[in-house]
């Protein structure tokens, strides 16, 4: 009955939280343009128009076309797509790989904590998107190798605190006393201690979403992400720059598009964290 | 009466190595030669101040450390060589109950779930652990309507007795209570208190309560081990440890302990002096010769053995108190 | 007989909080005279915290309603404006806590600690290390110079409330409110503290408003006790003869909660049910619902603080005023 009431709480202080709520709303007509796309986009993205290179914004095309006379509203509206799997899969490959480490790290303790935080400390030492670079050569061009090399790069940022939060989770009562009852390592990894840090690792997640996006669309821009003649807003970029003088619109709609996504992922974040996790933001 | 517990010349000691890369270490003699027993059916408290060993003991005894050194024979097994199933057998037979009620419980479980954990583990179909779960909350006076609770919604009290039904699910030989009313208000201690010796009566339990509170240890126990820094200075029935203490440390402990008569307030005490210090690189020599008034400098050469005094009362002094001024 | 120091009136405290009003202190009187040891009781919850907190204007929140009066040497604190507020903290009221650590910073020396405070009265750098060191000496520093040196963190839990203490004697406070200083300790370091607090009151004729869950206490050292349960005081007096002949359900059923002896004299007394928490006052006694002896006016009625004798006093219907009811809690 009181369950109920904590959920109520939660809730409303989540209805209260302007940040949350904005974050929300921006990321609900992402997801909406999304899921639509197909019915929103008056073209499609690969559809060349004839004689219409480089019209500036107009009724007929609201974000102008581009140099090879494409719809740059249509592809704007297809590349949210691509956005959101980039941060499905980043975030999924991340916190596997963090969060298993972070675990092992922090529950184990002694020579594996030490081999793998050496591990976390050494990706820390070197510039994420130059290691992300080396990693996308030897995974080869695309965009999912991208996302797998940015995920590759940066799941330390999930494996400190989860085994920070692992370390101290593991002297409190309950976890000895599971072990003195008998539990195995595996079931006081992932029954007692994981639950306890998953509110912790909403908030870690939303917060590094944006980054996540952000990597990748430079790898994009860099021309080892996405290739021709994917939507992609990093590709849609770095392309766009080509003409920037001569038709800005070609790289400021998909700009602005990336920089509404990742505000939203941002507000979210903050929201949540204050939310539930009052204590990251004393610190 | 068959022995629950044997401990000889038990021993867990730490290594803190000096520097990250450096291959010294200092040694913590965390529990040093600690030697007693443990009858079937009995309570004995374990007093000592804090960084007196009592809950390194208590981990050793629940397999949540190593020991280094000597023998612990739980319940027949020798823990030192004891094999999977040998460990299975015994988590089985000795639970605990922290001090915490907080965090004592998993914060994510429900009361239910919590209780029927250990039951799972050890094989019971899920059936019969329901059932189990709801007989062991009713032996601790709790209602059916708690078992969808999370934690954060039941007071200390009410964890406290959930911990002990959980304790109780795999009916165990052993509890091993790890100062379980400390956090507790006296009205609750009281509920608590008087819930555990009718479960240790019913059941013919042992326990090991472990307390810095010896009024509670003197209402509780049958005998009392006195720890100091690592070692057992004093063991004994409870009438006698506390009647005719013959260990100065003892004697101090139960001096400093205030008394509930405002009209005992002038009565003839002696206040220790000082803290217990560090356990680091701890010499040779009475651990307690620091603080002691009745030190001599053999106190300071040789580490006094603990010998029978009668009565079954064993002490760990040269010079032990004769009686009662 | 000696001069009332602190006196509160009529003393309530409110929460405003989802729902109303959340009564954490209500009509508390208490009268504390210089040099003696006032001990407020209770088990968590009863507002002996909140009480102590007020009287230093260290009540959190924007959201607590005071009224009453709080008179401290001849001045009501509730209508104090702040600056002289910050006059009387310190100056002339002093707090130690619980956990030292919290209060002391930890990239200063203590002794460095201590001289600041001592600074504030003007006095010379040196001058008040070396009269730091005299106050660590005072409450029984072991190597006084020495542990002036010493960071915080160095200290054991005994050491940081000693330091405490003689962070508030350099002021000389005439008022000392200590809330639960002993609690994190061991009983050897607790007895320890507990005397120099004593010596506190003989030498510097400080009063002391000890606030403490642990009986214990009451009877080794305070003069006067006050027994507070829900955010009222239930009885209240000399520690003596409360300790002899305590009248109050409440306390008599606390009294007989505690062990005192071994198990084979019986068990424990204990008490039902669980500490309401009072919204928005309604009459009636607060412990009605718990209390053996509850009779139907007890619901519907509040009780007053009646007195028993000269310098005992008690809230219940059920003991009548001025003629101790020969119950004895045993």
């Amino acid at each position: 009955m009181r369950g109920r009431g904590k959920a109520q709480e939660t809730l409303q202080a989540c209805l209260k939280n302007g940040d949350f709520m904005v974050g929300v709303a921006i990321l609900l007509s992402v997801f909406l343009v999304a899921i639509f796309s197909d019915w929103i986009a008056p073209y499609s993205y690969t559809e060349q128009l004839v004689g219409a290179k480089f019209s500036p914004p107009s009724a007929e095309f609201w974000f102008g076309t581009d140099e090879l006379g494409r719809d740059v509203f249509s592809r704007v509206i297809a590349g949210t797509r691509i956005t959101l799997w980039v941060a499905f899969i980043g975030a999924t490959l991340e916190l596997v790989l963090g969060v298993t480490i972070g675990l092992i790290c922090g529950y184990f303790g002694k020579w594996v904590d030490r081999v793998f935080s050496f591990l976390t400390d050494l990706t820390w030492c070197i510039p994420g998107t130059i290691l992300a670079l080396a990693v996308v050569t030897l995974l080869g061009k695309g965009l999912t190798n991208s996302v797998i090399a940015i995920s590759l790069v940066s799941w330390a940022s999930y494996a400190r605190p989860v085994r920070a939060k692992t370390m101290s989770l593991k002297n409190m009562a309950f976890v000895e006393t599971g072990t003195a009852f008998g539990e195995s390592s595996f079931s006081l990894m992932f029954r007692y201690i994981l639950p306890n840090v998953v509110p912790s690792l909403i908030v870690m997640v939303s917060m590094s979403l944006p980054a996540t996006i952000l990597s990748t669309t430079t790898l994009s821009f860099l021309g080892l992400g996405s290739q021709a003649p994917s939507p992609d807003w990093g590709l849609a970029l770095s392309n766009g720059i080509t003409y920037i003088v001569k038709a800005p619109w070609l790289s400021i709609f998909p700009g602005i598009a990336l920089v509404y996504t990742v505000l939203g992922f941002n507000l979210l974040g903050e929201g949540l964290r204050d939310i539930l996790d009052p204590h990251m933001k004393a610190q | 009466m068959a022995k629950m517990v044997e401990l000889e010349k038990l021993e867990k000691h730490f290594k803190i190595p000096k520097s990250l890369f450096g291959t010294d270490s200092r040694v913590v003699r965390a529990v040093d030669q600690i030697t007693f027993s443990i009858e079937e059916g009995e309570v004995v408290g374990l007093v000592g101040e804090s960084g007196s060993g009592k809950t390194t003991l208590a981990r050793v005894l629940l397999s949540l450390t190593k020991m280094t050194g000597g023998k612990a024979m739980i319940d027949g097994v020798d823990l030192s060589k004891a094999t999977k199933s040998d460990l299975k057998k015994l988590r089985r037979e000795i639970a605990v109950v922290f001090q915490d009620p907080a965090s004592n419980l998993n914060p994510r479980q429900t009361v239910e779930s919590s209780i029927m954990r250990p039951m799972v583990i050890h094989g019971v179909p899920r059936a019969a652990a329901k059932k189990k779960a709801r007989e062991v909350l009713d032996m601790v006076k709790m209602d059916e309507r708690y078992l969808d609770s999370f934690p954060h919604q039941l007071s200390g009290g009410q964890l406290q007795r959930i911990a002990i039904a959980r304790a109780l699910a795999l009916s165990p030989k052993i509890m091993i209570l790890d100062e379980p009313t400390s956090a507790l208000d006296v009205s609750v201690q009281a509920q608590i208190l008087n819930l555990l010796l009718d479960l240790q009566e019913e059941m013919r339990l042992t326990y090991l309560v472990i307390t810095h509170d010896l009024n509670v240890i003197r209402y509780i126990s049958d005998k009392i081990a006195v720890m100091y820094l690592g070692k057992l200075v004093e063991f004994g029935p409870t009438e006698e440890v506390t009647g005719h203490p013959k260990h100065p440390y003892t004697k101090g402990l139960m001096d400093a302990a205030p008394i509930l008569d405002p009209r005992l307030r002038g009565r003839a005490k002696e206040l220790m002096k000082g803290d217990p210090g560090s356990l680091i690189d701890i010499g040779t020599g009475c651990r307690f010769y620091a603080r002691c008034k009745y030190a001599s400098p053999e106190c300071e050469k040789e580490d006094p053995k603990i010998l029978s005094v009668g009565n079954g009362h064993q002490v760990a002094c040269v010079h032990p108190l004769t009686s009662e001024p | 007989m000696k001069e009332t120091l602190l006196s509160l009136e009529h003393l309530s405290i409110d929460y405003k909080v989802k729902g109303g009003y959340l009564s954490a202190v209500n009509d508390v009187n208490m009268d504390i005279r210089e040099g003696e040891i006032f001990a407020v009781v209770g088990e968590s919850g009863c507002g002996k915290s909140t009480v102590a907190h007020s009287i230093m204007r260290l009540l959190s929140g924007g959201n607590a309603k005071i009224s009453g009066s709080i008179r401290f040497g001849g001045r009501e604190l509730t209508a104090c404006p702040e600056k002289e507020m910050e006059a009387i903290r310190g100056r002339e009221i002093g707090m130690i806590f619980q956990n030292p650590l919290d209060s002391l910073n930890p990239v200063y020396t203590v002794g460095a600690q201590v001289s600041e405070a001592i600074m504030l009265d003007r006095v010379e750098k040196q001058e008040a290390m070396k009269r730091a060191i005299r106050l660590f000496q005072d409450v029984k520093m072991p190597d006084a110079e020495e542990r002036a040196a010493s960071f915080p963190h160095e200290l054991s839990g005994g050491m940081r409330q000693r330091v405490m203490i003689a962070m508030m004697l350099s002021r000389d406070p005439r008022l000392l409110i200590a809330d639960e200083p002993t609690t994190a300790l061991d009983v050897t370091i607790e007895a320890q503290i507990l005397e120099i607090i004593k010596e506190l009151k003989e030498t510097h004729n400080t009063a002391i408003l000890l606030i403490t869950h642990n009986f214990g206490l009451v009877a080794e050292a305070a003069d006067k006790i006050a027994v507070m349960y829900a955010g009222e005081v239930v009885e209240s007096g000399d520690v003596f003869e409360i300790f002899e002949a305590p009248m109050h359900p409440y306390t008599r059923l606390l009294m007989q909660a505690l062990p005192r002896s071994t198990k084979r004299e019986g068990r424990l007394q204990t008490i039902d049910g669980s500490v309401p928490r009072i919204l928005d006052k309604k009459p009636g006694c607060r412990f009605a619902n718990r209390c053996p002896c509850a009779e139907e006016r007890c619901r519907n009625e509040t009780p007053e603080e009646t007195a028993v004798s000269e310098t005992h006093r008690c809230r219940c219907f059920l003991v009548p005023p001025g003629q101790p009811s020969g119950r004895k809690g045993t």
